[in-house]
């Protein structure tokens, strides 16, 4: 006689196996490759020789590497930030629209979510540039008496930033806010609370999971958004992505596996904190 | 019984990891039965609906269908079907497709199958609905699907895990009288299960009282009504007046006094039972079977003091006072309403064969259907 | 509802203005009938740029063949992957009523990797693992790098959908007759193509939107539509890029406007069918 329950167990392994063979390969050990290759020094010519080594590691304390790591880190911190102070009270008042407006809005905000980050910060490059539309009509208003320099500067960074990603700060704070019962704010309302206190101590808390995965969402890719220092932020600015990238393109892996073990380890230790603080929920927005 | 059990449960164990869920169970099941599992939600009858079902495997132990081995066949081999709780019908496929799915798994023929979820559905008064998508039906006719779809397989034990539990009680009532008439059509052996025991007493032909893993009676309705042998039987099944007592005298017929918080109850021990004059009881006691009066009940000299009265509906319920740390209740017929004012003193009996004495068993935690 | 005060249609409408003006410039720049070396300055109305576009020869047409190629692959393998892997783990979670053993745990943390770590150290991953066991084919490369991140985006968009499926349907397919994977073919899938779909349609716009790790995995030539994009942009503005953009941004508003009145005229259905029911 035939033992259903191992049968059942050989059944779901054969609907999985596809999967795990696939991460193993194509995660594990490509995760694997970059951090063993950190350890590794670059050869004279072309690829890597085969002694370890922890001197890659050692020539990121250089101070020009350094400093634009710390550029990045403070140039992502900026970006959350400034999402926190748009996209929390969009997606606030968004939620709190009516159905129709809301749906609206939504279609508004999804449009630019799926449209390519390479698109639309291309389009603030055609508005910032010298004799672009914003010079312009600031121009031709008479409040500028010779154009700005708004193209290639760290402003310009920052901007393309937070506008490629405050969509996912809006999204996960509509969500949760969508999901709020308004009752228990009337509640607090209720008790006496005034309308700014009863914000801050019911619905901020209630709302926090969807806010603290917004910041996730945010402050993870900013700091490998290479093409966007690289479009808008011209030669002079690099950050971390921009980093690896050039890295990439003088062959020096190594050292760029070194960067890239850096920034995982960073986001790894982001997402531990997230998940320590209580963000149980899902990151994804789907 | 001496035919073939048509199912037998053999020292069924099973634990998820948490504790045992069942101890040691072991049950026949004879052919044409409606065997009622009835207990409290956590003493293992649907686990052991599922064992049987094949959907869980015991820890330990053994199930026969007929005879033969099948605690290790999956579910899809037995020749045992379920109706769940919730219906469990899919949502994806009209009540024709639902019904006919089983028959489709085992690649019957499309006339066949036909005939045959129209039979199911003309058995279950559905005929008309093949074509309805499941929500599309009410409670009470998804109800039924789920009972066309298990039966039109013509299995030899049919399962039904609470099936009426997610109906309202108008047609929880229509739908026992429904069930027990197709079981006496079909001839098919029904194993079901509730927690509500009204139902249980109504439907089944034997009883299986279930606690915390373990049987604690087996028997007809009225046998486990009329002659709980434990504690929590007595307490589940019906209403009763639990007297717990000591046992001061007892002779050779089985006639003892128990002291009950110092009024002295005469009672009589059935066959199961026969503890030791000192040993702590409770004397079951149905409600309705207190009788009380100006002469003495049932030649028992027995005095109380009718503390109030309720009528409810048909029934008059009377709190009658035997002392002062002892008031014991009744329930008469609206018909044969007495005319006792409060505070009257009373003669107070009943037929002692029908007041089980079954053993003691005073902290309880699941005392439900207490007076 | 409340009413909302004028303040914060003020703050809604700023954000959305702020939001709009690169794609309006970028809309606006591709009917710009100046067509000197930096065509920075507006000088008209046209539609030459699109005419150029269609002509094919700025090469777009190749860029964007290639981008549907590769994704055309990567869904069919991920939507198989991702799903019967979402499957294979609720049979044990869902089916079974047991806890998610060490290894279905890990791998499902590990298989989302590529959506929680920064692309550009996943792109450079592959290139390092691609390099190594010497796959040169551009298609190839793409296809295997692509499937990597879509992935998990179907698997836990089917995932979320089994979790909240009725387990007591897969009991009763069995009980009916059904073996496990017959329980799958009529059961599990059917109930899990809404969701099947919508993780087709995500991995389909993430592959297809893919710049970084595409750039990083591409060899030589001219690339995917995103990286092609990106080479144009780099050097300055370029008119026929504006008018490729607007027909992108066109395609993506006609797309989710639809997507999202189908979803409320299907809701609207559904209420009304619960509501006859009741």
């Amino acid at each position: 006689m035939m033992d259903s329950s191992k049968r059942d167990l050989r059944f779901s392994l054969w609907l999985k196996l596809p999967m795990f063979l696939w991460t193993i390969v194509f995660v594990f050990v490509a995760l694997l490759y970059v951090i063993g290759l950190s350890f590794l020094s670059r050869s004279e010519v072309i690829g890597v020789t085969n002694e370890l080594t922890l001197q890659n590691y050692a020539r990121l304390a250089d101070p020009q590497y350094l400093r634009v790591l710390l550029n990045s880190l403070k140039l992502a911190a900026m970006t959350t930030a400034i999402c926190i102070l748009i996209g929390y009270p969009f997606g606030y008042l968004m939620a709190r629209l009516n159905p129709f407006a809301r749906s609206i809005v939504m279609l508004l905000i999804i449009v630019p979510f799926w449209t390519n980050a390479l698109i639309r910060i291309y389009g603030w490059r055609i508005l910032l540039t010298g004799n672009g539309p914003i010079n312009s009509i600031l121009l031709s208003l008479g409040i500028i008496k010779e154009p700005l320099k708004l193209l290639y500067t760290d402003g310009a960074v920052l901007l393309g930033m937070v506008y490629a990603l405050i969509p996912f700060m809006i999204l996960p704070t509509f969500t949760t806010v969508d999901k709020l019962d308004f009752s228990v704010v009337e509640a607090a309302r209720d008790l006496g609370a005034s309308p700014l206190h009863a914000f801050l101590t019911v619905t901020v808390p209630l709302t926090l999971s969807g806010l603290m995965a917004g910041c996730v969402l945010v402050f993870i890719p900013s700091m490998g958004l290479f093409f966007l220092s690289d479009l808008l932020g011209g030669s002079k600015s690099v950050l971390a992505g921009g980093l690896i990238q050039r890295l990439i393109n003088s062959r020096d892996l190594p050292l760029a596996a070194a960067l890239s073990v850096l920034l995982l380890s960073l986001t790894g230790a982001v997402i531990a904190i997230y998940r320590k603080v209580g963000g149980s929920g899902d990151l994804s927005l789907f | 019984m001496s035919e073939q059990p048509i199912l037998r449960l053999d020292g069924l164990y099973k634990d998820f990891g948490q504790g045992p869920i069942l101890h040691d169970l072991s049950l026949d099941i004879y052919p044409g039965e409606f065997l009622t599992l009835l207990g409290p939600s956590g003493c293992g009858k649907t686990t052991t609906l599922r064992i049987i079902a094949g959907l869980e495997r015991p820890t330990k132990g053994a199930v026969y269908l007929e005879g033969a081995d099948v605690t290790t066949l999956p579910p899809e081999k037995r020749h045992v079907n379920t109706v769940f709780q919730n219906y469990a019908l899919f949502p994806h496929m009209n009540v024709f497709q639902n019904i006919a799915y089983g028959l489709k798994v085992l690649k019957i023929s499309k006339s066949e199958q036909k005939k045959r979820v129209m039979d199911a559905l003309t058995l279950v008064q559905l005929e008309g609905y093949d074509k309805r998508m499941p929500n599309q039906l009410s409670g009470g006719q998804r109800q039924r699907v789920a009972i066309a779809r298990a039966i039109v397989l013509e299995p030899k034990v049919l399962l039904l895990d609470e099936p009426l539990g997610a109906l309202d009680l108008m047609l929880r009532q229509n739908m026992q009288h429904q069930l027990k008439q197709l079981q006496k059509k079909l001839g098919i052996t029904f194993i079901y299960i509730t927690h509500d025991q009204e139902e249980a007493l109504n439907m089944s032909s034997r009883i299986v009282i279930m606690r915390n893993g373990r049987i604690e009676q087996i028997g007809t309705p009225e046998d486990v009504y009329e002659h709980p042998r434990t504690f929590f039987a007595a307490n589940f099944i019906g209403q009763s007046n639990l007297l717990h007592g000591t046992i001061t005298e007892k002779n050779d017929q089985g006639e003892v006094m128990v002291n009950v918080n110092g009024t002295m109850i005469p009672g009589i021990l059935d066959e199961y039972y026969s503890p030791a004059a000192g040993e702590d009881v409770a004397l079951c006691l149905r409600p309705q079977r207190v009788r009380y009066g100006k002469a003495p009940q049932h030649g028992m000299e027995l005095k109380g003091t009718i503390q109030s009265k309720e009528y409810s509906g048909g029934m008059q319920h009377t709190h009658i006072s035997l002392s002062d740390t002892l008031t014991i209740n009744a329930i008469s017929q609206s018909a044969e309403l007495d005319n006792y004012p409060v505070g009257s003193e009373v003669y107070v009996g009943w037929s002692q064969r029908h007041a089980p004495i079954v053993p003691d068993e005073q902290s309880t935690s699941d005392s439900e259907g207490d007076v | 509802m409340k009413k909302q005060s004028f303040g914060s249609i003020l703050f809604i409408a700023l954000v959305l203005i702020v939001m709009y003006l690169p794609i309006i410039v970028v809309v606006v720049y591709s009917f710009n009938a100046n067509s000197s070396r930096i065509p920075i300055e507006f000088t008209g109305w046209s539609f030459k740029w699109y005419k150029e576009l269609f002509s094919g020869r700025g090469g777009f047409g190749d860029a964007l063949f290639l981008s549907l190629r590769v994704a055309f692959w990567s869904v069919l393998i991920s939507v198989v992957i991702g799903t019967l892997g979402a499957i294979g783990m609720a049979q044990r979670t869902l089916v079974q009523k047991q806890k998610p053993s060490k290894i279905d745990t890990a791998m499902e943390a590990l298989s989302s990797l590529p959506i929680m770590i920064p692309e550009i150290i996943l792109g450079l991953a592959f290139m390092i693992l691609f390099n190594a066991i010497g796959l040169r084919s551009n298609d190839m490369r793409l296809v295997l790098a692509h499937s990597s991140f879509c992935i998990p985006y179907v698997f836990m968009t089917v995932k979320s959908r089994l979790v909240g499926m009725d387990t007591a349907l897969f009991d009763a397919a069995r009980d009916l007759g059904a073996s496990p994977a017959r329980v799958v073919k009529d059961i599990t899938l059917p109930l899990c193509r809404p969701a099947i779909v919508s993780g087709a349609f995500l991995a389909l716009a993430m592959s297809l939107d893919d710049f970084v790790i595409s750039f990083f995995v591409y060899g030589a030539g001219e690339g995917t539509l995103p990286i092609k994009i990106y080479s144009s942009v780099k050097v300055g503005v370029s008119p026929q890029v504006n008018a490729l953009c607007t027909l992108i941004i066109a395609t993506i508003f006609i797309a989710v406007a639809l997507s999202r009145y189908v979803s409320s005229v299907r809701a609207a259905r559904e209420r009304k069918r619960s509501f006859k029911a009741a």
